[in-house]
């Protein structure tokens, strides 16, 4: 920050510091998978050790596997997570194009209601949605886990900021070579905005593969769950203190993101801040 | 303003490009939105036959309900406690981070982690922790010489519990915020500084670092906020409001009123009291991003 490092006694008061939160920080993750290796003895012992002194992950985890059925609940997660991320690029896309480049009547209109959306935060508007999923029979289906996630105004706006600074010159060009304004999206303005296509889907899948308030509103049917949903029922129905299985249904959980999140750490916290401007 | 006016299309094009988006938005945002207001001055239960205007009874009947009263004040209570402890921590964690090299990743990845992680995974995972008997949290307690509690019974500790993981989730986010606000800073200020006497980091981070993070404190604190009134996962799965409504929050509230006692209606109007304090945040928001507009 300075272009100078501090003195000897500062560095070390700031690991100190550091240390101290970020053994908060990881504490819930160590005990989490250190318990998921845990036999159900020394759970609940009288005395605490962190690690476990006798294996007993493979009971805990077979538990968590068998007892409820989260493979199948991670599946509904990826498809769901993946659904939803695709259709937003499907529908999103092409109006930040058009927001950014074309000029057509209603574009004021159009841009001025994607801000007032981006302010609903989207609890609020759930209880609407059910009714309206209520009354057409789409209650408990994957559509309804989808199809309210697919407009998304924070992604038209993030799109289109990064379109604006896309040279007109390509568009002209491809004008030119007869290519359609839809063709247009595709061909050359999509391949331009990867990076913001990217951190944009970090965000969603991030945001869609965590939430628990939608589903938990939309679906009741256990074969529809998504991650987030199957562990709160195995919380909540199933043994409430097996708690070696249910570590171990924790772990695998939130192992996708996490593996990911470590693998591409710069661009996870890239994706994750954009959502700052969400909110 | 000229170019952004953009080129002139046929119709068709537009319309093409922009009507799955403007119908979904009509469908799936305002839509509901308009709906959720209008349902408050209603009497509808989900699945009941009939509905009936019924002006502001719901408004009414919400300002003699204890439950709703408690409510709300919990919820300014957890907002009240999460946003600054979490704007001030992740503010410090940004700026230890980014004051020397060592071990920047490690840390940055540490405090991002809780951001990352399935929220109501990781609440379960606290649930454990801070169980009274075999917790980790009462065994660490215990070896410290001190007595065990157990958090999320009791009725004057739960609410301040939850604001603990409120706390623990929120820190890495509004770190990373900082983080983005502190590179945009020129070094050649600190150098500035440093000819005009500001020798030591508390006068540079005074005249220099304070100065141009202030927009992006306010900024945080009110991004914070709104996330910390849509605070639901932790109190469902752990607490359920309990005990006796010392951690019911807003949204638990709603849901409970909607989803528990079909009251669609009266839920609505609750919704409404929800939307008038997330746009009052996000008018603060406005306000602060018009201002930075005017700046740069």
């Amino acid at each position: 920050m300075t272009g100078r490092r501090p003195a000897l006694p500062l560095r070390l008061l700031r690991h100190l510091l550091l240390l101290a939160g970020a053994v908060v920080m990881l504490a819930p993750f160590f005990l989490m998978v250190a318990t998921s290796f845990k036999p159900k003895e020394e759970i609940f012992a009288a005395e605490f050790h962190l690690l476990p002194q006798r294996w007993g992950g493979t009971e805990n985890y077979i538990t968590a596997l068998t007892q409820v059925p989260l493979l199948h609940f991670l599946l509904n997660g990826v498809v769901v997570t993946a659904a939803i991320f695709l259709l937003q690029v499907l529908v999103n896309v092409p109006a930040a194009y058009a927001l950014a480049k074309l000029r057509f009547r209603g574009k004021a209109t159009l841009f001025g209601a994607v801000l007032v959306c981006l302010l609903i935060p989207y609890q609020a508007i759930a209880l609407p949605i059910y009714i309206l999923f209520y009354q057409f029979g789409l209650l408990n289906t994957y559509a309804s886990l989808v199809l309210p996630f697919t407009i998304s105004v924070f992604g038209i706006f993030l799109m289109r900021q990064f379109f604006l600074g896309v040279p007109d010159d390509l568009i002209d060009a491809a004008r030119i070579d007869g290519i359609s304004e839809y063709g247009i999206v595709w061909s050359v303005m999509a391949p331009t905005a990867v990076p913001a296509l990217v951190a944009f889907g970090i965000f969603s899948v991030v945001a869609h593969w965590n939430d628990y308030f939608w589903p938990l509103i939309a679906v009741g049917d256990q074969s529809l769950y998504t991650p987030p949903l199957g562990i709160a029922f195995l919380k909540l129905n199933g043994e409430g203190t097996a708690y070696g299985p249910l570590m171990a249904a924790a772990t695998i959980v939130i192992a996708p993101l996490v593996l990911a999140f470590l693998v591409a750490q710069r661009r996870f916290v890239e994706g994750i801040t954009f959502s700052g401007l969400k909110g | 303003m000229a170019e952004a006016a953009g080129r002139p299309v046929r119709r068709l094009d537009a319309v093409i490009l922009t009507a799955p988006a403007v119908l979904l938005m009509a469908v799936f945002l305002l839509g509901p939105l308009v709906c959720v207001v209008a349902l408050s001055f209603t009497d509808y239960q989900l699945g009941a036959p009939s509905i009936s205007l019924t002006g502001l009874a719901n408004y009414a009947e919400m300002a003699e309900d204890e439950t709703v009263r408690i409510s709300i004040a919990n919820t300014l209570i957890y907002v009240g406690i999460v946003v600054p402890v979490s704007v001030a921590l992740g503010l410090g964690a940004a700026l230890l981070i980014e004051a020397d090299n060592t071990l920047r990743d490690f840390y940055r990845a540490a405090y991002f982690l809780p951001v990352m992680a399935t929220l109501i995974a990781m609440a379960i995972v606290w649930g454990f922790m801070l169980d009274p008997r075999i917790g980790g949290v009462n065994f660490a307690l215990k070896a410290m010489g001190l007595k065990p509690q157990d958090f999320l019974h009791d009725r004057k500790l739960v609410l301040f519990t939850l604001c603990g993981i409120g706390i623990w989730q929120s820190v890495g986010f509004n770190m990373v915020l900082f983080m983005a606000g502190l590179t945009a800073i020129p070094s050649e200020l600190y150098e500035a500084a440093a000819i005009d006497g500001a020798r030591d980091g508390g006068a540079r981070f005074r005249l220099v670092t304070w100065p141009l993070l202030a927009p992006v404190t306010l900024f945080t604190v009110v991004i914070t906020a709104i996330r910390a009134f849509q605070v639901f996962d932790t109190v469902q799965v752990l607490t359920d409001g309990g005990p006796n409504k010392a951690s019911e929050v807003l949204l638990h509230t709603i849901y409970a009123e909607a989803f528990g006692y079909f009251r669609v209606g009266y839920a609505a109007a609750l919704v409404v009291v929800f939307l008038v304090f997330i746009l009052a945040l996000s008018a603060i928001r406005v306000f602060v991003l018009g201002r930075k507009r005017q700046l740069t």
